[in-house]
């Protein structure tokens, strides 16, 4: 039998090698058949979520509150310093220099990473803009985000900071930050669903002990990651809570 | 018991008043009309156990209030509770959160040079298995207009 492991979209698109490096790595190290699925969009991960095809996720925190509470999900680990911060940003050529001068009827490009569009939302809240306020213009990637904001066609983009900061340099020559989150304590996880469960120690293990040797490091440098740190589930319901009180 | 305010961390000039809290006795005040611009981008957050006593706060809490993390843990919740707040607020907060919801509203807070800030809270009750262990909050920037309106609707609730 074989499992299933998936990476949330949301993913620079730069590290996709890397993550079948680390499937392999991980088969090899379990002794596990597991499978790379790779979703286009968040929509069919969602669907392979609900019909529990999957075992293996590597989560952002909004899926992660739902694999907990209605899939019996467990956490497993979380990369060294990683957080998921959200960018509000504009073009260079915008007049606005801060969130607070936004004004009604702004359209904003974002992508459908939903943990992205509600931190993304309450970092524009102190403008005074509601949902019906704004002009919300979805696009598939970062990429054409950014680039909707050069040509003129959305005046502000919501990125996933990680996103933003691996745009070229050309690109992000062309745009204006206008805020950075500094909530630190929301991030993605990989985490193991209730067939694998019996395999969680072992897993956790090797995880744990990933950037102990050179091989491990050269994996994770695929990455973009340094190691990964153990989530006990306290952490895990803090983060749930957390997310809980920012959706409104 | 609470902590009364000490003259020598107070900045500017200041007033003084003996604060009724509804949990923890009278507490001296010293307050000044400074006030802390609410940081962009961050959200300030603490939890507490079920009886509003703080086990936990973060850095962009400490930054804000002023005090450090050791003076903050074990100290009442009410630390924070700035004279210009209508106590009918804080008694909504409770209402609301014992009976499992969720309460948001706009804080004046304290801080312990005697300034304030103003923030948007959410407080929800945290729930293991069923039973309840803590509350926690998060806050955020408010907007100006919101904060305009709660210092109207406050003044009148006195
Ligand atoms: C999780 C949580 C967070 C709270 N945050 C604040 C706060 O930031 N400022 C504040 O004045 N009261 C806050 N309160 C309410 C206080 O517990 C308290 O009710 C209030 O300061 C008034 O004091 P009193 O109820 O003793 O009169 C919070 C309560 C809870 C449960």
């Amino acid at each position: 039998m074989s499992f299933l492991f998936t990476v949330s979209p949301d993913f620079t698109p730069d590290h996709l090698p890397g993550w079948y490096i680390f499937n392999s790595w991980l088969q090899k190290k379990t002794n596990l058949a597991i499978h790379l699925e790779i979703y286009n969009d968040f929509k069919g991960q969602r669907e392979a979520i609900l019909s529990d095809s999957v075992d293996l996720i590597y989560a952002n925190p909004f899926d992660a509150t739902m694999l907990v509470r209605e899939k019996g999900f467990q956490p497993l680990v979380k990369a060294f310093g990683e957080a998921d911060e959200v960018m509000i940003v504009t073009s260079v050529k915008n007049s606005v220099e801060e969130v607070v001068q936004l004004e009604k009827g702004i359209k904003i490009a974002f992508t459908e990473d939903p943990s992205v569009f509600m931190i993304g939302s309450i970092l524009i809240e102190p403008s005074d803009l509601n949902e019906t306020d704004i002009n919300p213009f979805l696009l598939d990637t970062y990429v054409l985000v950014a680039k909707s904001l050069i040509k003129g066609e959305a005046d502000v983009g919501f990125f996933l900071a990680e996103a933003f900061d691996s745009l070229s340099p050309l690109i992000k020559k062309k745009l204006k930050i206008l805020v950075r989150s500094q909530i630190d304590v929301i991030h993605h996880s990989l985490m193991i669903g209730p067939e694998l469960l019996n395999k969680k120690t072992v897993i956790l293990k090797e995880l744990v002990e990933m950037d102990g040797n050179e091989k491990g490091q050269g994996v994770l440098n695929s990455l973009g990651f340094t190691g990964w740190h153990e989530i006990n589930e306290n952490e895990m319901e803090f983060m749930i809570d957390l997310m809980d009180t920012l959706v409104t | 018991m609470i902590i009364d305010m000490k003259y020598e961390d107070i900045v500017g000039e200041y007033k003084e008043v003996s604060l009724e809290l509804y949990h923890s006795g009278v507490r001296k005040i010293l307050y000044t009309e400074i006030e802390t611009p609410y940081p962009d981008g961050k959200l300030i957050v603490s939890t507490t156990n079920p009886d509003g006593i703080i086990t936990h706060v973060n850095q962009s809490f400490v930054e804000m209030s002023g005090y450090t993390e050791q003076e903050l843990v074990g100290e009442p919740h009410s630390i924070l509770r700035h004279p210009d707040m209508p106590s009918a607020a804080f008694q909504d907060l409770w209402d609301t959160v014992r009976k499992g919801d969720k309460w948001q509203g706009f804080v004046k807070n304290l801080r312990k040079d005697g300034g304030y800030y103003w923030v948007k809270a959410v407080v929800i009750p945290n729930f293991r298995n069923g039973r309840l262990v803590a509350y926690s909050s998060i806050r955020r920037k408010p907007s100006r207009t919101k904060v305009d309106e709660s210092i109207r609707l406050y003044s009148t609730m006195f």
